[in-house]
């Protein structure tokens, strides 16, 4: 049964698919490197060689098919009052929090993220596990954001807790 | 022995010094530490037949008098450098030996003040003060630790730090209100007592995990303690001495009950430690609100100070065992007592496991409530979907050593375990089906005036009661098997305790109805168009 709740208005910024493709790629190639390098220099290992090319294939297949749906289910906007959320694809989750409760608006940036122009949004509140990320925005729209949240939630009075 | 409490080095700055008797204190610990290894030592060097006994001796007690000097020299300069400042707008701490330290903090961000002392400093009638924020955000918001001060000075620093209207003056020296941290006897004016133990709750001691626990720690103490005096070969020949000639079931029988009475005799013992002489009061005017005041211990004396307006909620905890008997415990759900670990002691204990209905009266006393919402609440039950998917969890679990003893029996094609791993694997099955179905017994959420409600948990169970305005954020999350089975999970986010609640396994469209009727406005835009139709 579906959840009866809209779908927030903005998708994240395309480059994020090859972002998450690069992502899908990197770590299975990494770990295919170790297990390569382990199965040539060992005898008795040596059907890690296998495993290894199927690692990639996994990757290479994950990274094909999946970011296509993710850009469609990840999403995101920020209404008058509050930060709204929706991500995960079979895991699926929705979050809002309100512009009253928030304490800090920041921004993160990994290096692969650079590297694309993106940016994290990290909105956190007064809760330990209330914090709403969103991953691959333009860096500079990102910031943007950041700032106008910031000072939406300074106008509010009180500690927001 | 009194004169050297305070030394202000100026006039009328207000810096103040701690009280020169925590030297005995600490005199008395690093003695104490000597001994628990000097003892051993002494016996390891003896039975070892290097030294002879007055050798030995000597070179215990040498060494016992260099660690107690250095011990006390430390403590010296450690208290001489150390001093202390109530201003009107911050406390301040200035101490380090080597590195000097300033730690300040703004006098309107303190929210938690504990008073703790441990058995020596109540001797020497002292007690530390631990001052903090209840925010864990920058490093500059840790804790400031005063140990120690007289204890009346240390009460009256608590009144002082905690009185938001600043109608109460700066303490001097030996001004301090009557002594009712360390015998909770006194009642200051206008304090409302909430609940005071009552002896008979120790029955409720013993039906605990603590209980094994502490019965199967006393045979590794044993041990141990064997060992140090070089005995523990012959313990274990002497066990299983009487092992051979009693037999294998007498004495696994024996030891069981071994275990039961040694760990029943330490979890009471735990329980008079912890939980003497408590007492939970309000204090009215301190701050806007008032506060709660949770006093107790036997041997270290704890006295917890909580505002009133950092209360979010409170859960009501009923661990395995104690809810077939009807009691239950109240913990508080307030912001800054969120990391539990950090502390000695557990600060978010309103009332230890009590009957229901004290439980419940101090549920509603606490939350200034008519009626405790945790009872008062009409549980709504969750869809029956949510009972197979806790059968198929608590089976899985409790299947795991039918399938241990499976393999083994196959391995080792042992028909004794193959009938082993039988008999686990019906008993595991029936315990949980049992489990399963009380687990989906115990799920319920409703609301109720001004608190939401939800209660989850097997064998034990948790009811926690939120206020509604504490709610910072709601999440909805939704596996895979959720979809198809129709459920969500819905969380409350909230500055206090665990920081989410969750309403687990709920039906989707109660799970929508219940966050509206919660939350209203802050979660009807989200909905879809349809649904805002309907």
């Amino acid at each position: 049964m579906t959840v009866p709740l809209r779908p927030p208005r903005e998708s994240l910024d395309p480059r994020v698919r090859s972002w998450w493709r690069v992502h899908c790629l990197l770590w299975p190639v990494l770990l295919a490197v170790v297990l390569g390098v382990l199965g040539l220099l060992i005898r008795p290992i040596a059907w890690f060689l296998p495993l290894a090319a199927a690692v990639v294939v996994v990757g290479i297949v994950v990274a094909l098919a999946f970011p296509a749906y993710w850009y469609r289910v990840h999403r995101w906007e920020v209404t008058d009052d509050a930060v709204y959320t929706r991500s995960g694809f079979l895991w699926q989750e929705w979050r809002a929090a309100p512009l009253s409760r928030i304490q800090t608006v920041d921004t993160t940036r990994g290096p692969l993220q650079q590297a694309f122009g993106l940016a994290a949004l990290v909105v956190t509140t007064a809760s330990a596990k209330g914090a709403v990320t969103v991953a691959g925005l333009d860096h500079e729209r990102a910031a943007e954001i950041a700032e106008r949240l910031t000072r939406a939630t300074q106008a509010v009075p009180g500690d927001a807790t | 022995m009194t004169t050297g409490t305070t030394e202000p080095e100026g006039p009328d700055d207000g810096w103040r010094r701690l009280d020169r008797r925590t030297l005995v204190a600490s005199a008395v610990l690093a003695v104490g530490a000597c001994a628990a290894a000097g003892v051993p030592t002494l016996a390891g060097m003896r039975s070892a037949d290097r030294f002879s006994f007055g050798v030995a001796a000597v070179l215990v007690a040498v060494g016992v008098f260099v660690i107690v000097g250095l011990a006390v020299a430390a403590e010296w300069v450690r208290l001489a450098r150390t001093r202390f400042r109530v201003g009107p707008e911050r406390v301040e701490v200035h101490s380090g030996i080597l590195v000097r330290t300033r730690k300040g903090l703004a006098r309107e961000r303190v929210r938690t003040v504990e008073v703790t002392a441990d058995p020596v400093l109540r001797l020497l009638g002292l007690a530390s003060v631990r001052i903090g924020t209840g925010q864990k955000t920058s490093v500059t918001d840790q804790p400031l630790e005063l140990r120690a001060l007289r204890r009346p000075d240390a009460e009256a620093l608590r009144r002082v730090l905690l009185d938001r209207e600043g109608t109460i003056r700066p303490p001097h020296p030996g001004e301090g209100s009557p002594d009712e941290a360390g015998e909770g006897g006194s009642s200051p004016r206008g304090e409302e007592t909430l609940a005071v133990l009552d002896p008979s709750w120790i029955r409720f001691a013993p039906i605990s995990v603590l209980t094994p626990t502490l019965g199967l720690a006393a045979f590794g103490v044993l041990l141990q303690g064997a060992d140090w005096i070089g005995l523990q070969q012959t313990v274990i020949d002497d066990a299983a001495d009487v092992a051979i000639a009693l037999g294998l079931v007498i004495t696994l029988v024996l030891g069981l009950v071994v275990v039961v009475v040694v760990g029943t005799v330490a979890s009471l013992a735990v329980f008079v430690e912890s939980w003497w002489g408590y007492r939970l009061t309000r204090e009215p005017g301190i701050a806007a609100t008032g506060s709660l005041h949770v006093r107790r211990g036997l041997l270290t004396r704890r006295s917890t100070t909580l505002e009133e307006n950092r209360l979010r909620g409170v859960a009501v905890v009923e661990p395995p065992g104690v809810a077939l008997v009807g009691a239950a415990r109240v913990d508080a759900v307030a912001t800054g007592l969120s990391a539990a670990g950090e502390q000695r002691s557990d600060p978010r204990g309103l009332l230890p496991v009590a009957p229901r209905a004290v439980a419940n009266r101090v549920v509603a006393e606490v939350l200034r409530e008519p009626t405790a919402p945790t009872e008062a609440v009409e549980l709504r039950a969750h869809p029956v979907a949510a009972r197979g998917r806790r059968i198929r969890w608590a089976s899985a679990i409790c299947l795991v050593p039918a399938v241990v003893l499976g393999v083994v029996a196959v391995l080792a094609g042992s028909i004794a375990f193959a009938v082993l791993a039988t008999v686990a694997a019906v008993v595991g099955l029936a315990a949980g089906i049992g489990l399963g179905r009380l687990a989906y017994r115990n799920l319920g959420h409703g609301l109720v005036g001004n608190h939401l409600v939800t209660r989850h948990g097997a064998p034990g169970r948790r009811t926690v009661a939120l206020r509604r305005d504490g709610v910072l954020t709601w999440t909805l999350t939704q596996s895979p098997f959720q979809r198809r089975a129709g459920l969500v999970t819905l969380w409350f986010t909230t500055a206090a305790g665990d920081g989410r609640y969750g309403v687990y396994d709920v039906g989707v469209d109660e799970a929508v109805a219940f966050a509206t009727e919660t939350l209203g406005d802050r979660f009807t835009p989200f909905l879809s168009a349809a649904r805002m139709a309907a």
